[in-house]
């Protein structure tokens, strides 16, 4: 103990040529070259930034920033002109509940106006439309003529139409007069408001997020067991056989993974539909009747096929590399000390292939999880996963919120798997090669 | 290498240079964009020395959002549903169009009143009046399915069906397959138990159904014997069975009307070069030369008069046109109004619909 207290105390004397002390100079000579290195990495991380974790951040603020009913953008110039001033100003006035009043009608007739006037009537109407269906052309056909309108404005506008006296379109206005809102995350596990405010379920024949959530879970799952299962003997085929013949396997593995996923869909559809490679053959071998083919295709059945062949690769090369360099004499001495060949697998040879066992699971689940172009292919009705929902809002219903909810809903679950698995096996535990 | 690479770089750049004057149009590919660019891109070309690149959607109004909102819009001109270009034109995507500009119609009626009505939209000019039918392969179908009752008749006539997957036209065919009148099938639509019935209709054949997206699919798959009816875009059957001589019939009763629009997504590069075109391509005689390349329907009516025969010179077109009077016995006309509001939930419950 001593010694040691004597030892630090040297330490703290030691100096370089230059008369510093050689921790401070050690100190300096390390931070240079910290940020040497990171002056290498600066690259990269600007890239990673500016392509990857801006873009998909302002993509996931989306889901919770949806200004469509008080904030009109000009896209190009990029001008904003506030929408709904009025009325805004007499929801922060009264709180959730208070039945509207003339002054409520008299605000909104003439924001309604305004509305007209910067041509905003189409956009404050969709996003209303988002929560409450038929509203877009409430706010249409009312911009259209509330400047004809007369006090008292609640009789008019209800006499124009019944639809404004709706408890539930005034509880939709109130919380898209608040710029940020919950409403899209609501919508995306098939939530949402009733005129109280208070959270309540979908109606039963509109629920169908949740449902897919699962789906996709469960058909991830499946896809990553069944590549398991059929890519780990040929992994140990290709770690074991003789290089020469190993690697004319491996050219089968690659090839199709090097073919355009397209392309390995559109064939799979050639095999599998109904007059196509499959069916024929049965038909032809008489195990089929012409009339009663099977439909192999346009249902889960067929997404689980051909995402187990796409992904399959991705499973077979991580096994590869961690089967490639387990030294066979492991296992011979295991059998050599008296262990059946089952006993010599499970506890000597299987163990040393978790890692791989544990990369490519993750890869292909992570992978499956956000597949959209095979099931959209092949996916038919009940073989489409969640990634389909999102591409629908994306490009169809164009509700680009409810669409960023969907995903960062996906984007957080993945997440949690990612985390629950690194508590379970250890992330560090994982071997790509 | 390096300097094949700068020289390869420049001669490019220069070529983009020489040609500066083009415009971009996407449409919805196969047999239509076929039709289009017979009628419009190359006269076009030959009289103003503009270049058309022509690009493929199996929808063209799915990309514009996306393009215009990150200020990199690669289409000057796209052609799109109504219901779509009026949703696109509310959310402030789209340039405005100036009508007056079209030209007026051989006999000097002004565009405004030359067109169908409902044909020029703030943002949109329509070109084509489309219908959704159903048609069948004569080949796989025993005796002659002759009402759209009969296309939701798995009894009278086994055999998958082929639908587009999507809430709109699929609804209002369903309503109509259950007996009810064209005339009454959107005020049924805008009540709960209306939506309730047109989906009981749809449970009764959804184990027989291969849906579809792209409007190249329906001739395919009935060509292949995948399905024996299917709906389709009217142009499609009629391509599939005059010019490739397939045996395609369509059956007219329960057609769903609807218009297809041009327009042009705020910002594009060309802006000018588009409404050059877009008023080229809706002059009467362009309408009228793209009628004789697919069966749609021209949006002005001084080009009904010009619609002769097919491009192979001996089918006569009017039969197949789906304003033809004949075929117009049991139609409908689709309501843009009703789509781009119910749009979202009736979508969503169709998705429910799909997945349960």
């Amino acid at each position: 103990m001593a010694d040691l207290t004597t030892n630090v105390a040297i330490d703290n004397h030691l100096t370089t040529a230059d008369g510093k002390p050689l921790k401070a100079a050690l100190a300096a000579a390390q931070a240079r070259n910290k940020r040497r290195a990171f002056f290498l990495v600066l690259p990269l991380l600007a890239f990673i930034l500016i392509t990857f974790i801006v873009p998909i951040g302002q993509m996931l603020m989306r889901s919770i920033d949806s200004p469509g009913f008080i904030l009109q953008t000009d896209v190009i110039t990029k001008e904003e002109t506030p929408l709904m001033v009025n009325l805004g100003l007499w929801f922060k006035d009264n709180p959730q509940g208070t039945e509207p009043d003339e002054a409520a009608y008299t605000a909104l007739v003439s924001d309604l106006i305004a509305l007209k006037k910067t041509r905003a009537q189409g956009q404050a109407g969709t996003r209303i439309n988002y929560e409450l269906a038929g509203s877009r052309s409430l706010f249409t056909s009312g911009a259209r003529k509330a400047a004809k309108l007369k006090p008292p404005y609640k009789e008019a506008m209800i006499k124009l139409n019944k639809k404004w006296e709706n408890p539930k379109l005034w509880q939709v206005m109130r919380s898209a007069s608040s710029r940020y809102t919950g409403s899209f995350y609501l919508a995306a596990v098939d939530r949402t408001r009733d005129a109280n405010g208070d959270i309540v379920r979908v109606e039963e024949n509109r629920r169908v997020y949740v449902n897919l959530f699962v789906r996709t879970l469960r058909l991830s799952l499946l896809i990553t067991f069944l590549t398991f299962i059929l890519a780990y003997p040929v992994a140990h085929l290709l770690a074991t056989l003789p290089m020469r013949k190993s690697n004319m396997l491996m050219i089968l593995v690659l090839l199709p993974f090097w073919t355009s996923l397209l392309v390995r869909t559109t064939s799979w559809m050639i095999l599998l539909q109904s007059q196509g490679v499959l069916n024929d053959a049965m038909v032809g071998l008489g195990l089929l009747d012409d009339a009663n083919r099977i439909q192999l295709m346009y249902n889960e059945f067929g997404t689980v096929i051909a995402m187990t062949h796409i992904l399959l690769p991705f499973m077979i090369l991580p096994l590869y590399s961690v089967m490639r360099p387990i030294n066979p004499s492991y296992v011979r001495a295991a059998r050599s000390l008296g262990a059946t060949s089952w006993t010599a697998f499970r506890r000597i040879y299987f163990p040393q292939t978790v890692p791989g066992i544990g990369a490519g699971a993750l890869l292909v689940f992570i992978l499956s999880v956000g597949y959209y172009i095979t099931p959209a292919l092949v996916g038919g009705a009940d073989g489409t996963l969640i990634s389909n929902l999102i591409a629908f809002h994306m490009l169809s219903s164009l509700n680009w919120s409810l669409a960023a909810a969907l995903a960062s809903l996906l984007l957080g679950g993945i997440l949690i798997l990612y985390w629950l698995y690194d508590r379970l096996v250890g992330i560090d535990n994982l071997k790509l090669g | 290498m390096k300097k094949t690479f700068i020289l390869t770089t420049a001669l490019t750049g220069f070529a983009f240079a020489a040609n500066a004057a083009e415009v971009t149009v996407m449409s919805w590919g196969g047999a239509y964009t076929k039709s289009q660019v017979e009628a419009y891109h190359k006269p076009f070309t030959a009289s103003t020395g503009i270049t058309v690149n022509s690009v493929d959607s199996s929808n063209p109004a799915q990309p514009i959002k996306a393009q215009v909102e990150a200020g990199n819009v690669t289409v000057d001109v796209a052609d799109v549903e109504f219901s779509d270009a009026v949703r696109l034109c509310d959310e402030g995507l789209l340039e405005e169009i100036d009508t007056s500009m079209l030209p007026s119609a051989p006999d000097g009626t002004p565009a405004a009143d030359d067109f169908i009505d409902g044909a020029l939209q703030d943002c949109a000019v329509a070109n084509i009046v489309w219908s959704t039918v159903f048609a069948y392969n004569t080949a796989n179908v025993t005796g002659t399915p002759t009402t759209i009752a009969d296309f939701f008749d798995t009894t009278k006539f086994p055999g998958k069906r082929g639908l587009r997957k999507s809430a709109k036209a699929t609804l209002e065919m369903a309503l109509m397959a259950d007996g009810v009148k064209a005339a009454d099938v959107y005020a049924m639509m805008d009540t709960a138990e209306g939506i309730d019935r047109a989906f009981a209709k749809l449970d009764s054949i959804k184990s027989d159904i291969v849906w579809w997206e792209a409007g190249a699919q329906p001739p395919q798959l009935l060509a292949d014997g995948e399905v024996v009816m299917s709906t389709a875009y009217n142009g499609r059957i009629f391509n599939a069975a005059i010019a490739e001589s397939q045996p395609l019939e369509v059956v007219w009763d329960g057609q769903i009307l609807d218009f297809d629009l041009f327009v042009i997504p705020k910002g594009a590069p060309n802006k000018e070069e588009a409404m050059k075109f877009i008023s080229f391509s809706t002059s009467t005689t362009a309408l009228a030369a793209q009628a004789s390349y697919i069966s749609y329907g021209p949006a002005r009516k001084s080009s009904g008069a010009l619609v002769g025969k097919y491009s192979d010179g001996k089918t006569d077109m009017a039969p197949h046109m789906p304003t033809a009077a004949a075929n117009l016995g049991n139609a409908l006309v689709n309501n843009f109004e009703f789509w781009v509001d119910h749009d979202a939930e009736l979508n969503e419950r169709f998705n429910a619909w799909l997945a349960s």
